[in-house]
């Protein structure tokens, strides 16, 4: 059964990363782009996630951990940015 | 007791998330935990103004149960939404006038209201006194504005700020 | 039937995933479009977690818990990044096509002054 769904759920992740670099590149406005980027990271972690599943390995968990932690700075950082004009004050 | 356990609630926050980052509850990990549990508290003291108080601890499971459900009903109508025709839409921004005061209260409605239906909470009037919502389909605006308030105000007012 | 649960988990889950991203390559203006990523994602990654503790913790080796402080976190953060992308947004007087209220004060001065910042330093 799990072997059936695997697939099917690694082609819909990976479509929505395709759609996610449609908006990344077209996107006409920055905070567009952005929120392309952040989406980016989560949809990454839905991939890593579904890859340790599909090997048996629970070793892609740092590396979720890890893109969670650093996808959320940066697009506060990027936001900040937008927001002040300038990050370091 | 104030100055040696500042937040009484935050060390078995943290001593629960250190176990979870290690994924073991071995005996030696718990007290690992619980001593950062006390340790980083004590000296993050600055970034804490306000004390936390929890007055309902079965409000709050209540509400957060409330919102768990909304999630999930959320994401089934924003699905239906976005497969839908999107000239169907009828997006609006809408005010919140807010009663809660403490800081605390108002990041978790503001979080709340970006998790469920429909809504994102854009931005913070500086006197704290409204909150301006976008919604993705509000046909009514008057009673978005109601069911916030009744739904998620309520109880974290209840919560946090009982008289 | 923990296959079918599972199956059930990891399938929702990438639909809603897919979902949240169709919304944000679909819609027409930065506010609508905002929406979709943040609920949809933040559910279908979190289902796909929950499934993947569940297929840890099932196969004999002890409790796997871990994913459940990235589903937290997840659901932590993303309104956090949503409320401030709306608030960039608005701040640039992006194109809607909602009626934007205009006596709002913006929160941060235009230019370099520095506006009332949310920390209250010591």
């Amino acid at each position: 059964m799990l072997s059936y769904v695997l697939p099917i759920a690694f082609a819909l992740v990976a479509l929505a990363v395709v759609l996610n670099f449609w908006r990344l590149i077209r996107g006409p406005s920055l905070p567009d782009r952005i929120l392309a980027l952040d989406t980016l990271y989560v949809n990454t972690i839905a991939l890593l996630v579904l890859l340790g599943i599909h090997l048996a390995s629970p070793l892609y968990f740092e590396a979720a951990l890890l893109i969670a932690l650093m996808g959320f700075v940066g697009t506060v950082a990027l936001c900040k940015y937008l927001l002040r004009g300038d990050i370091i004050e | 007791m104030r100055r040696l356990l500042p937040h009484p609630l935050l060390a078995p926050i943290l001593a629960l998330i250190w176990l979870l980052l290690n994924n073991s509850a071995a005996p030696g990990h718990i007290l690992l935990g619980l001593l950062l549990g006390w340790f980083i508290p004590w000296f993050t003291l600055r970034f804490w103004p306000e004390r936390v108080r929890l007055r309902r601890p079965l409000t709050l499971l209540r509400f957060i149960a409330v919102v768990l459900y909304d999630i999930v009903l959320a994401n089934l109508i924003v699905a239906r939404r976005i497969l839908g025709r999107p000239a169907a839409l009828r997006p609006a921004f809408v005010r919140v006038p807010l009663e809660l005061k403490s800081d605390l209260a108002i990041s978790l409605l503001a979080n709340t209201i970006c998790l469920t239906p429909g809504t994102v909470s854009a931005q913070l009037t500086p006197d704290r006194s409204c909150l301006l919502v976008h919604g993705l389909h509000v046909p009514d605006a008057e009673a978005l504005v109601t069911s916030i308030k009744q739904r998620y105000e309520a109880p974290l007012k209840e919560v946090f700020e009982s008289c | 039937m923990l296959e079918y649960l599972l199956s059930f988990l990891i399938l929702g889950g990438a639909a809603f995933t897919f979902i949240g991203s169709l919304g944000l390559a679909r819609l027409e203006d930065f506010y609508t479009r905002l929406h979709g990523p943040t609920k949809a994602t933040t559910l279908g990654v979190g289902s796909l977690l929950i499934a993947s503790a569940l297929y840890f913790s099932t196969r004999g080796e002890g409790m796997s818990l871990h994913e459940v402080l990235v589903t937290l976190f997840l659901f932590i953060t993303a309104p956090v990044s949503a409320h401030l992308l709306a608030k960039a947004a608005l701040h640039l007087k992006l194109p809607s096509l909602a009626a934007v209220p205009e006596d709002n004060p913006p929160a941060h001065p235009v230019g370099n002054s520095p506006g009332p910042g949310p920390h209250k330093r010591a």
